[in-house]
């Protein structure tokens, strides 16, 4: 086995260490911890934190590649031989990648969607609705859902069980609603299993138009989306924030540059720009094939792109916001009492002025994640968004596009785009807003 | 005489906490009546009582309100706004804020008028007009049209004051309508109230903490302490013989005693400043043309003694604080020297500076700002110790000289680890001063220290500073707008008008015998208690 590093997954790697050791430092500071506890103590903020982890963890394991080594057949050839690149999802769904049907097929079907024309042994020409290949046949749906269902609740049952013990360490009092978090947590559980079990027996979201199973897809998905929420966030910040600060705090001709950048920037159209990077950098990938080893890699380069060129687009607004709060910290007798003890400019940013920002930062990140993983969509839509070969709910709309158009209609590609992407989006917007409230100093009264 | 206004056995509460423990009063026609007391005593939750605009959470537990003989409680809502304005006006501390800034004041009072009394048009006019020159407003006519930012600060109460005026009300409360004013306009503002009272036969119910004030102004007085009247009484025997002990030490921490001072000719001069100008240029235009300076500091000269004490007094936009700030070296100076240990400091670069830094200090007029809400207080005191590598440079050493530290300046040493917002006004002003002490300052700038906090926290700081002083021969500059309390701390004093000093010398000399004609009007238009003999 080899392990394989595509660009993005090196950036969502570093981006997850670095947040573990930035929860590592700040947890050790109790405003902190109690800031992070009272945005918990809502069961609303609670659950749909654990949808985000889910949906996380599902970005994290298909975040993980690797190229698994095939048996030669030939002995003499001494190097080992590896097959194409896979990420750990791959590996859970493999069965779903392998069983590819002919063409459409709904949800839990046996047979496929449309009638073909087929000759029997008696030369008789007929249209009929042929058995899907790879559907278990004669099997009791029923039953299958009760397994899946007790094994889903075993899981829960087993994790909850682990995590009280661990709770009980501290007494199993607290203020935080773990209930909720069990429910949020167990329903998730037992319909992820209940999906996964039987997507070896059917296919539980249906197939689209090349036969390829919709849930497998839909899963898939997520890491584009999740990948272009934070990992534009992490190519903005920094441009944001040093701008934001520094136009702010020295002020003069640096403030004046600054300014002038982004009032330039954020007048021209922001599709217009996304549409026209997008498009340069496609002509420069098409005349290099040889940059590219696999599909693969070619279509996580594209993406990688397209999430530095809308984090070059939307930073902006934050910078904005970060050039007014600072202006008015610079000015509270603090950072003057900074000054009076000699402290450096970039001591005196570090010490007292991020620190101050922090919950401008936080409440931008949360926000503005929603409407990225919303913005991928509309872009791949339009056709300037992601690899038309590469996963993602916006290029499965797009798709669906022609489905709609069909008769009988074909709705589940749809349906199931729109299922995962609200679910993440609701989610998201129901955290940020909870974040909002309770960092933005201007909602304590 | 009749009854105006009766509180009976009032009792307020939020949650399970008291917040006024029965509280009962009566004001009469034509009375002022004084409620006094420190921040969080329960004043101004009184005085909302009665225009029954508490918060929702916040619930009356018993008790009643009359007005005229008749309950406020069992009014409905639409009565009751009747009655808020017609029959019952109220003013409050910041007439910034309660003036609407996209309105002429003319149409602002127009309007209340217009609500209340129905009146029209050219009737309307006059009649804002008249309440206008009624409150003393120069040129009635013309500011009927002006923005309330074209008003000062005493212009807008004023305005404010006509407000609550129009409607001709029976009973006009006042909560702390001049505390964010200077004194001389303070004056101006009270004389008002006092002679608009005396004219209509008002009734007054004036909230302030200020006794010197309500010396000046009430008829009857009482006294709230924790959400509870501790004393009431008139007047005179309010000053002569004050019962609770709470009473007692509020009136002996406002009476200040001006005592000899002698200069010691032998001390060395600390720091001199000689003919500091600093010029602000005034930019216009698309290229930004220095069009005109304006003249913050306009040569000032004085200078200040190891271990002793200079107050720089004036009225707000009088420079005292700009001179501060340049001495600090923290803006650019015009013209002039500032000589610290015959070193001037104007010429010295950022890194030479630094040497400087740690000899002169300062404390801030607001604690609520001059401490970084993310920084634990340990931290806080910490940061200059690093920067300017005073004191001991490992953390286990530094955590205790700064434990000794909050020892000296009377707080707990376990607050080290805790963060400003724990703390009170005066708790987080005496962290300040311990932060300021952290780098062992030969002089330091008290920049208003005591304008925020309460009569008797004021008290206490101004002995911690004086304390501090005996201990380590520190000096201060001590800037402030209050003249009661130059003499507590004060061995100098140098009054500032328009970036001017226009008198200086020893306290007892410039409080006794005022050269000027601005400190003899500034002296005289600070409130004061009456001695014991001429009540």
């Amino acid at each position: 086995m080899k392990i394989v590093l595509l660009w993005t997954d090196v950036m969502v790697w570093l981006l997850v260490v670095s947040l573990l050791l930035w929860a590592w430092t700040v947890s050790s500071s109790p405003q902190v911890r109690k800031l992070w506890h009272t945005v918990f103590k809502s069961s609303i903020a609670m659950a749909s934190a654990i949808i985000l982890l889910f949906y996380l963890l599902f970005a994290l394991l298909d975040s993980v590649h690797f190229r698994l080594a095939t048996p030669s057949n030939e002995s003499q050839n001494k190097t080992l031989q590896y097959g194409g690149i896979t990420s750990l999802l791959d590996v859970m769904f493999s069965h779903n990648m392998k069983n590819t049907e002919r063409t459409y097929s709904a949800p839990f079907a046996t047979h496929e969607y449309t009638k073909s024309i087929v000759i029997d042994e008696q030369g008789v020409t007929k249209q009929e609705y042929l058995p899907l290949e790879y559907v278990g046949k004669g099997d009791d749906i029923t039953s299958k859902s009760i397994f899946a269902g007790f094994v889903g609740l075993a899981i829960v049952g087993v994790l909850i069980f682990m995590h009280i013990l661990w709770r009980g360490r501290g007494g199993l009092k607290s203020e935080l609603p773990w209930r909720t978090a069990y429910i949020t947590l167990g329903v998730l559980i037992v319909t992820f299993t209940w999906l996964y079990l039987l997507s070896y027996h059917y296919h539980v979201l249906g197939t689209d138009k090349v036969g390829g199973d919709v849930l497998y897809q839909s899963l898939k998905s997520i890491r584009t989306g999740v990948l272009i929420g934070i990992l534009t966030t992490l190519i903005m910040l920094p441009v944001a924030v040093i701008l934001g600060v520094s136009a702010g705090l020295f002020g003069g001709w640096v403030d004046d540059g600054i300014q002038y950048l982004y009032t330039t920037l954020s007048s021209i159209p922001g599709v217009l720009l996304i549409a026209a990077g997008v498009l340069s950098m496609q002509v420069m990938m098409d005349n290099n094939p040889t940059w590219f080893e696999t599909t693969l890699e070619r279509s996580d380069l594209r993406l990688l792109f397209l999430i530095i060129i809308l984090g070059v687009t939307s930073w902006t607004g934050l910078c904005r916001l970060l050039r007014a709060e600072t202006l008015k910290i610079s000015q509270i007798e603090f950072v003057t009492a900074a000054k009076a003890f000699g402290v450096g400019k970039m001591t005196i940013i570090r010490r007292h002025i991020i620190p101050n920002l922090m919950h401008i930062i936080l409440i931008s990140v949360v926000l503005d994640f929603s409407g990225l993983v919303l913005a991928e969509a509309v872009l791949s839509y339009v056709g300037v968004g992601v690899d038309p070969t590469m996963h993602s709910w916006g290029n499965m709309i797009n798709q669906a596009r022609l489905e709609m158009a069909r008769e009988p209609m074909v709705w589940w590609s749809l349906f199931s785009a729109f299922v995962f992407m609200f679910i993440l989006v609701l989610a998201a917007n129901l955290f940020s807003d909870r974040i909002q409230r309770v960092l933005d100093p201007r909602n304590k009264s | 005489m009749s009854t105006i206004l009766a509180v009976t056995d009032l009792n307020v509460s939020i949650g399970k906490d008291t917040l006024l423990n029965s509280i009962s009063f009566e004001i009469q026609q034509g009375e002022i009546f004084a409620l006094v007391g420190e921040s969080g005593s329960g004043k101004s939750l009184t005085s909302l009582a009665i225009m029954r605009l508490l918060p929702d959470v916040i619930s009356i537990r018993s008790g009643d309100i009359t007005l005229h003989n008749r309950s406020l409680f069992v009014l409905p809502e639409s009565h009751m706004q009747k009655i808020r304005g017609k029959q019952i006006a109220m003013i409050f501390q910041e007439p910034m804020s309660a003036l609407n800034p996209v309105m002429t004041v003319g149409e602002q009072v127009a309007e209340v008028i217009k609500i209340h009394l129905g009146l029209k048009k050219d009737a309307l006019r006059k009649k804002v007009i008249a309440l206008f020159e009624e409150v003393a407003l120069k040129n009635p006519q013309e500011r009927y049209g002006w923005y309330p930012h074209q008003l000062s600060g005493g212009q807008k109460q004023r305005v404010m004051i006509a407000i609550a005026l129009a409607c001709e009300p029976d009973l006009l409360i006042a909560d702390e309508p001049t505390t964010a004013l200077d004194v001389t306009i303070q004056a101006q503002v009270l004389t008002l109230l006092k002679k608009i009272q005396n004219d209509r036969g008002l009734s007054i119910l004036f909230i302030t903490h200020d006794m010197a004030i309500v010396a000046q102004m009430a008829d009857k007085i009482a006294v709230m302490y924790h959400g509870e009247i501790v004393e009431q009484a008139e007047r005179k025997t309010f000053f002569t013989h004050p019962q609770h002990s709470y009473t007692k030490s509020l009136l002996k921490d406002a009476m200040i005693k001006i005592e000899k001072h002698t200069t010691d000719t032998k001390k060395d001069v600390l720091l001199e400043v000689k003919g500091l100008k600093v010029h602000f240029p005034i930019k216009k235009g698309l290229l930004q043309r220095t069009v005109g300076y304006v003249k913050a500091v306009d040569d000032v000269t004085f200078s200040i003694k190891k271990g002793k004490t200079l107050a720089l007094v004036g009225e707000s936009g009088s420079g005292k604080s700009t001179i501060g700030q340049a001495i600090l070296s923290l803006i650019p100076v015009t013209h002039g020297s500032v000589k610290f240990e015959n070193i001037n400091l104007v010429e010295l670069h950022d890194k030479a500076l630094k040497v400087y830094r740690r000899k002169i200090q300062i404390v801030f007029q607001d604690p609520f700002s001059a401490l970084n809400p993310r920084m634990n207080i340990g931290d806080i005191i910490r940061e200059g110790m690093i920067s300017l590598g005073v004191g001991p440079q490992t953390r286990v050493l530094q955590d205790e000289y700064i434990k000794t530290l909050l020892l000296k300046v009377e707080l707990q040493a376990d607050y080290i680890t805790r963060y400003p917002h724990e703390f009170s006004g005066g708790q987080r002003q005496r962290i300040g001063i311990a932060r300021a002490l952290a780098v062992e300052p030969e002089l330091i700038i008290c920049d208003e220290p005591t304008s925020a906090l309460d009569v008797s926290v004021r008290m206490q700081v101004l002995k911690l500073l004086k304390k501090l002083q005996k201990e380590s021969a520190v000096s201060y500059l001590f800037i402030t707008h209050d003249l009661s309390i130059v003499p507590v701390i004060a061995d100098e004093v140098a009054v500032m008008k328009e970036g001017k000093i226009v008198e200086q010398g020893l306290v007892s000399d410039v409080m006794h015998k005022p050269q000027n004609a601005y400190t003899q009007k500034l002296l005289l238009s600070a409130p004061k208690l009456p001695n014991n003999e001429n009540i």
